[in-house]
This record gives C-alpha cells, sequence and structure tokens, in this order.
C-alpha cells in the first residue's frame, strides 16, 4: 500500500533543473533508498518533500490526499520527520532540552525526559536523557535526533546519509531501530551512497541520476557494482592494485603529541609510524578523534617539536607548510572550497596554492600567470576535470569535479610524500575510482601515500597497511591483507559502542 | 518579512557600476538635504562637483582638488592591502598624525641646517613614526587577539592628545609668542614641501602618491604578496594551506598603511599645512576609508575615488562659503556617498525577497 505517491516532480534553478519529472511512490513500512551521484537531485527532492523547497510543476500525495507542504512545520504535522546529515544540536544543554527545543508545545521537562526514556528503550536507542549534548558521541547525537523525529509519531522518517559519521557496530545497531521501526508500519526514505549498506537495509531502491528517474531496483538482486553503473551511466572499472614493493621509510613520525587550537578538537597524543616508499597507508576513524588535527600538524599549517616529523631523515616539525612542499611532502586537505582551494578565485590562480614555490610559478615574487595557466590546463587536462576554462572560479565546478583538480595539482608536482585526508568525501563515483587510481600509481612509482579516510570500503580498497586514529591515538600499523571490516570497525570504537 | 537571498551569479558589469550608482544616489538625497535646509539643490550639487573642476574658479579649485586628494589616496592606498586581508585599521587618522609629528620633530631638532638630505630624512622619520603607531594594533591582536579595530581607533585619541602635548611643550615655536604651534616649515627651506609648479598645486605629496598608486597596482595584480593578500582575505584556511603565516600578514598589512599613513601626514604638514597646530588634523586618515571602499580597495579605483572625495572637500567649501551652509552638511554628504555604496552593494549581491519563499 502507497504512503506517499510522487507524480511528475518538477523544480527548476536558473541554469539546472534539479528534479525533472520525477515520479516514484514509497510504500507503507518500506524502507526505500534514494540512489544517486552527488548534483543528481537526491537533496532538492527530499527537501521539497519536508516543505523545504516548493516545486514548480507536479504534486505529491500523501495516503491518497493532496500534499503540499509549504514550510517544514506543515509536513510535520502531516507525519514527515528528516534526520539531516549535520545535526542542530546546542553542545552545552541536555539531551532533553534540546529535543524540547525542536517542539512546538514541549511538554514539561519530567514528562519529556520519560517519554524520551520509553521511545529511546523500545528502539534500542540507549540515551539519558540528563546528559549533557557535549559530552556525547557523534553516533549518541544522531540518536537524539532520531528520537527526536520519533516523538512525532513519523509517517515517514527521511535520513540523508546516516551512516556516514558512525563506526560499523553503530551503524548494525542503527540498522536494527530502522528494522524495527519498518515492522511498525513507518516507512523510511533513505538517502545514502554506502551500496553495501543499501543492500542489506533497503526493500526497494530508486536511482536518480541528473534530476530525473532513471529505474527503481531491488538492491538484494543488484551488486554495488550494477547500481553504481546505473547511477554513473556507464561501465566502472575498479582500482586495481600492483604487487607491493616498498622501499626504506621515507616519511617518520615520532611520539608526535599537540594540543588542538579548536576548544572542542581532539589533542594528538604520541603519535608514532612510519610511511615507506611506495606505500598507501590508511588511517581510519570517525571523524572528530584527531584527524584534522594530524593534516595540519603534517602538512606544516602547525607546528610541533622539530624532530617528531622526519622526511627522508631531515627534521621538519618545525618548518612550515612552504619548506615542506619544497622538500617533497604535499597535501590535500579534506575541504576543498576554503581550504584546499579559495573558492572566488579562478583554477590557475589556484594552483599558486601549493605550485608558486615547487612548480616555479613566478621569478622573484614576480606571478608568472601564463605558467600558472599551463600548470593548470596540465591538470584540467591529465585529470579529466570538466571545467569550460581554468579562468572559471574555483567554487563552479562541482564537488567531484574540483577534487580532481586539487588531487591533480598535487600529484602533478611530483610528491616523494603525498597526505591526503578524505580523497573522495561527496565525489560522485566514477570521480572516485579515478581519484583511486591516481593514488595507487603515485605509490607505485615510488612516493609513500598516507590517506585518511572515514571510507572503510575505499581504505580497504587502496591501502597496503593499516591504522586506526581514535581520540587522538594511534593504532600499530598492520598490513591492510586479512585484516576485516569488524576487526577494524572494534578499533575504531574505542570504548564508545554501546 | 523581507530577507536577503545571495545572487547565485552577481553580474560583474554592475558590480564595476556600483560606485557610479551610489553618487547618483548621493546626488539624490543629497539634493534632498539641501531642501531640508532651504536650498537650492541643483546650485548646491553644481557647487559641489562641477564648479571645482570647469568653474569660473577652477584654476585655484584643481589645484586645491589635488592638494587634498593627495594624502586621500595614499593613506587609501595603504589601508586597501589589510581591508582585502580582512585586517580593519581605522586609525590611519592616528598614524597620520604621529608620522607629522616625527617627521616634524626630526626636521625641527635639525633647524636651521641647510642639507638636501633633512627632507628625505623627515619622510623616513615620518614613515617610521606612522609604522610603529600601527604596530601596536598589531601586535596586541598577534599576541592577545585584541581587536584591531578598537586598538588602532583609540590610538587615534591618544596621537591627537601626544600632538597637543608636542605643540604645547617641546615642539612650540621658541619665536611664536607662546601660541601652541610649531616654528612654520615655510622658513625652514631645507623641510619645505613647496608647490613644484606655481598653481598647479602639485607638491613632492602629489608625485609620491601617483608613484604609490602604480607600485600598489603591481604589488597587488602582479606580486606574490597581493596574491597572498587577496588570499587571506577570501579564505583564510586555503592561505594557513599555502603556507601564509597570518601574524606576518597581520603585521606587514598595519605596518603598510602605518607608513603610509605617516609619510602622507609629513608631505602635508611640510607642505599645505605649514606647521603643527592642535587644528592639523581634519579627517584625512578617516575620509580615506571611504576612498578605499569607493574605489573598490583597487589601486585605481582609489586614484578616482579619492579625486571624487577631494573634490566634495572642495565643494563643500564653496557651499559653506556661498550658500552659508554648515559643515556639518557637507559631511552628511559624505557619509551619505559610502552608505549608498554599501547600500547599492549589497543589492547588486543579494536580492530583497519579501514573504515566505524558498530558502536555500
Amino acid at each position: 500500500m502507497t504512503l506517499i505517491a510522487l507524480n511528475n516532480l518538477t523544480k527548476k534553478y536558473p541554469g539546472v533543473i534539479a528534479n525533472d519529472d520525477i515520479t516514484f511512490e514509497v510504500d507503507k513500512g518500506e524502507i526505500h533508498a534514494l540512489l544517486g551521484e552527488n548534483g543528481a537531485g537526491k537533496s532538492t527532492l527530499v527537501k521539497m518533500i519536508y516543505g523545504l523547497v516548493q516545486p514548480d510543476y507536479g504534486m505529491m500525495r500523501l495516503e491518497g490526499k493532496g500534499f503540499t507542504p509549504s514550510e517544514p512545520r506543515t509536513a510535520r504535522l502531516a507525519g514527515i520527520a528528516m534526520v539531516f546529515q549535520h545535526f542542530s544540536l546546542f553542545e552545552a544543554l541536555t539531551v532533553a532540552e534540546n529535543i524540547a527545543l525542536g517542539m512546538e508545545n514541549p511538554p514539561s521537562s519530567s514528562i519529556l525526559s520519560d517519554r524520551i526514556t520509553k521511545v529511546s528503550y523500545k528502539y534500542g536507542l540507549s540515551l539519558d536523557p540528563k546528559r549533557l549534548v557535549g559530552d556525547l558521541s557523534v553516533g549518541e547525537r544522531q540518536r537524539v535526533e532520531i528520537i527526536r523525529c520519533l516523538l512525532q509519531d513519523p509517517k515517514l522518517l527521511i535520513m540523508d546519509e546516516p551512516t556516514s559519521v558512525l563506526t560499523p557496530q553503530e551503524v548494525d545497531a542503527l540498522f536494527l531501530t530502522l528494522r524495527r521501526l519498518r515492522d511498525e508500519g513507518t516507512s523510511i526514505l533513505y538517502i545514502s551512497h554506502k551500496l553495501e549498506e543499501i543492500k542489506v537495509l533497503c526493500e526497494r531502491a530508486t536511482i536518480l541520476r541528473r534530476g530525473k528517474v532513471i529505474g527503481t531496483c531491488i538492491p538484494k538482486n543488484e551488486t554495488a557494482k550494477s547500481m553504481a553503473e546505473m547511477m554513473v551511466g556507464s561501465k566502472l572499472k575498479s582500482p586495481k592494485k600492483s604487487k607491493a614493493n616498498f622501499g626504506a621509510p621515507i616519511l617518520e613520525v615520532n611520539n608526535l603529541s599537540l594540543k588542538s587550537s579548536d576548544p572542542f578538537g581532539t589533542a594528538l597524543k604520541n603519535i608514532s609510524f612510519n610511511l615507506r616508499a611506495g606505500e598507501v597507508m590508511g588511517v581510519a576513524g570517525v571523524a572528530g578523534n584527531g584527524q584534522d588535527e594530524l593534516m595540519l600538524a603534517l602538512s606544516g599549517e602547525v607546528l610541533s617539536d622539530l624532530n617528531s616529523i622526519k622526511l627522508e631523515n631531515k627534521q621538519i616539525g618545525q618548518s612550515n607548510p612552504i619548506q615542506r612542499r619544497l622538500l617533497g611532502l604535499l597535501t590535500a586537505p579534506e575541504e576543498r572550497l576554503g581550504h584546499a582551494a579559495a573558492p572566488e578565485m579562478s583554477l590557475a590562480e589556484n594552483t599558486l596554492l601549493s605550485g608558486f614555490q615547487r612548480q616555479k610559478l613566478g621569478r622573484r615574487g614576480f606571478l608568472n600567470k601564463p605558467g600558472a595557466i599551463a600548470f593548470a590546463e596540465k591538470i584540467v587536462q591529465q585529470f579529466d576535470v570538466r571545467t569550460p576554462s581554468v579562468r572559471n572560479g574555483a567554487k563552479s565546478l562541482s564537488g567531484g569535479n574540483l577534487q580532481k583538480f586539487v588531487i591533480g595539482r598535487e600529484i602533478l608536482q611530483n610528491p616523494k610524500v603525498f597526505i591526503v585526508n578524505q580523497p573522495t568525501w561527496g565525489v560522485d563515483a566514477a570521480a572516485a575510482a579515478f581519484i583511486r587510481q591516481a593514488l595507487l600509481e603515485l605509490a607505485e612509482g615510488g612516493a609513500g601515500v598516507l590517506v585518511i579516510s572515514q571510507d572503510l570500503d575505499e581504505l580497504m580498497e587502496i591501502s597496503d597497511s593499516f591504522m586506526v586514529l581514535s581520540e587522538g591515538q594511534i593504532s600499530t600499523p598492520r598490513p591492510a591483507k586479512g585484516i576485516t571490516i569488524e576487526a577494524i570497525g572494534l578499533m575504531m570504537g574505542g570504548t564508545k559502542v554501546a | 518579512m523581507m530577507r536577503l537571498e545571495p545572487r547565485p551569479d552577481p553580474s560583474n558589469i554592475m558590480i564595476g557600476l556600483t560606485p557610479i550608482f551610489a553618487v547618483i544616489a548621493t546626488m539624490i538625497f543629497g539634493g534632498m538635504l539641501f531642501v531640508f535646509l532651504g536650498k537650492n539643490p541643483v546650485d548646491a550639487i553644481r557647487m559641489i562637483f562641477w564648479d571645482p573642476v570647469f568653474g569660473e574658479h577652477a584654476f585655484y579649485y584643481r589645484g586645491q582638488i589635488l592638494v587634498k586628494a593627495a594624502p586621500l589616496i595614499m593613506i587609501a592606498l595603504g589601508l586597501s592591502f589589510g581591508f582585502r586581508a580582512g585586517i580593519w585599521n581605522i586609525g590611519a587618522e592616528g598614524q597620520f598624525i604621529m608620522g607629522a609629528v616625527i617627521g616634524g620633530a626630526t626636521g625641527l631638532a635639525l633647524y636651521p641646517l641647510d642639507s638636501f638630505l633633512v627632507f628625505p630624512l623627515m619622510i623616513l622619520m615620518g614613515s617610521i613614526g606612522g609604522l610603529l603607531w600601527a604596530l601596536i594594533p598589531a601586535y596586541l591582536k598577534i599576541k592577545f587577539n585584541a581587536n584591531e579595530i578598537l586598538v588602532s581607533l583609540m590610538l587615534v585619541y591618544v596621537a591627537f592628545n601626544f600632538l597637543i602635548g608636542m605643540v604645547t611643550g617641546p615642539l612650540r615655536n621658541p619665536d611664536g609668542f607662546n601660541f601652541p604651534e610649531s616654528r612654520s616649515f615655510q622658513d625652514f627651506p631645507s623641510a619645505h614641501n613647496p608647490e613644484l609648479w606655481a598653481g598647479t598645486g602639485i607638491h613632492w605629496g602629489v608625485l609620491i602618491t601617483l608613484g604609490m598608486v602604480i607600485f600598489a597596482y603591481i604589488a597587488i595584480t602582479r606580486h606574490i604578496f597581493g596574491f597572498n593578500v587577496r588570499l587571506a582575505g577570501q579564505a583564510p584556511r586555503a592561505a594557513k594551506f599555502a603556507g601564509v603565516d597570518p601574524n606576518k600578514m597581520i603585521a606587514i598589512c598595519l605596518g603598510i598603511s602605518g607608513a603610509l599613513a605617516g609619510m602622507a601626514g609629513l608631505f602635508e604638514l611640510t607642505g599645505p599645512a605649514g606647521k603643527l597646530t592642535t587644528t592639523f588634523p581634519v579627517g584625512y586618515g578617516f575620509t580615506a576609508i571611504i576612498v578605499a571602499f569607493l574605489g573598490r580597495l583597487h589601486p585605481i579605483g582609489i586614484l578616482f575615488a579619492g579625486l571624487l572625495l577631494a573634490i566634495t572637500y572642495v565643494g563643500g567649501d564653496i557651499i559653506q562659503s556661498q550658500l552659508s551652509l554648515p559643515k556639518a552638511s557637507i559631511q552628511v554628504f559624505q557619509g551619505m556617498l559610502l552608505f549608498f555604496l554599501l547600500a547599492v552593494d549589497i543589492l547588486v549581491n543579494f536580492k530583497i525577497r519579501i514573504g515566505k519563499g524558498i530558502s536555500k
């Protein structure tokens, strides 16, 4: 029986059709996946259902009745709830206070706490209403958001990339909750790009590509690869690893300890490891366990003890990013816009960020603009960056294209050591495969590559060895061969897994 | 309810035209102001914008325009680097005063030495005076993260009182019948900054200002320093990634603006002003902020904006004397210019939505 039916929904923005004639339905008591690359129109679509955006054309029916929410409040009253990818919680307030803030007429705090405890018990979401949100793990914070939704008794729960911040064990717990909800008749619209998860969780999947519905499939009968190919619209080739052949340690980190400059950041504690030439080393871990701090310490944006970092036996702990680049240590930070690239500047100007000294894109401080344009064009060509021209601003590129540009900018400078944080975060499947292949080829050429990522599948695919970063501490590296996702998950979660 | 929504793709032509729209809006609303003051608005606007350049007595006013434009442009050029990098030096007026006092004191200490080195030395010391004064907020910001807007602004009043202390104390003209004034630099040829060609208003400061425009243009468009300044302003984290030290950037940007303001103060003192008095500061350091923004923080734009503001200064003098309007009215007029510039800027980059519309 159909819960919500979307008919011919269309939404246009200047220059782009975000949703083009979308028609599909979600049944009662069904977990329905919404699949698609970045920019395929998933967000716009769920925003229309949640009343944040109004369609230009088309209609929705909820339980057979016309449904045109003009704002989220109307959608909530009709029984639609949504858990966003980014939480909106106040760290200084308790769980119950946070939940009360989102309610129209919050009951007294004791009644509310009671209800929270009941709901959390019923769905296996253990949570103490009196705890401060600032003390909760990311997985527990997500539970707050979910309980906030469940208190409304929703008919349809929309979840946007819910597992991107969870450990494998937390993911399992979440799936149990979702299945219980489904069995009680709640429908779930589940957005994710993790295809393996969709295979085990969802009954049906609707696939979007460039704003259009490409088709509906039964994930159980598909492979992750076949679904990815439907999303992308072309055949994918998986990156190929050649036989490992490591050289001498090229990057040595010894007892690196650093306080974080961010009050909610994580301090690094006694981090030691060696990265060998030709090796791809993966650093797994849940976000917020010191990834950003480790990245900044290695890139030189934050300085550390002189001998805590050695590159080819040179002590570089006190060297700034420019000096490290000249010695051959290049980096690509997680945040593309605003950190790895300046949004308002053109691609040609963006080559100067890391290439000015190492690529000699200037003389005596004067910019060599033709040189920068030529270098940018080389990146665009060799890394298949889709842009009308290298004079276009970095912010005009899609996430995947800009990431290819950023990775290409560093790789084409022949790094000896390349450190990258979340190389394929928010990047479409085709671009992700391309980037992983480029990282493997770089290591094959003799460079040491350190990949910090929260995507375990990605790390399993490309790493030779494996470490886990947890609460600012790093585990001993292990060869990636023979390690299981469950084992990594236990290393990642530490004590935080409930 | 009214909300501002960013335009996805603001038009470059419109961005370039905003100063012109702002000037037109200022003329309209300034004209209304003059109507309320009981004057003919067309006459007043003509006297402000037309008479100084093309009017009957323009031969005299044109020189005055250059004399007033030069310090505005020089200070605004210095400020523009910091403003681009997100470092807000609001205290150029204080650095202007300190440049004049330190450079002037250097000259007065050497009186009546006859050497061609006196004037260059004074320029140097004036720049250093402004530089050091601007490095106080820089140091406090780097060391204690003190807000440079407040510190630099408060130091204006410190500098002003320092000036009063000096002209009533150590720098008072010994032959000046106890007036709170320094010796006149017109009576000290080695330290004088004369009008180089009679009637043109051009003095050394005007020529050096023109040189600075070219220099700043090259620095901001062709040199890695200008690139880093723009980068630090647009994307501070990307600047750190590129290896730009934010503390160095603070010190350099405040230092440059202080040095240029100090140099402008010295030229003003030794030329048009002639001597240190308690009325020496006339607000160039504050008006230069308007000039910097009106010129879109671009050296060529600042050149034109400085000339425009100088015209309104001279025009303001004309309406004061001929229409007997209060001095405050022309200050309101100049304030409108900045106000409308910022307002038009917002309308170019955002659109106004009324009622409940879509949000992003």
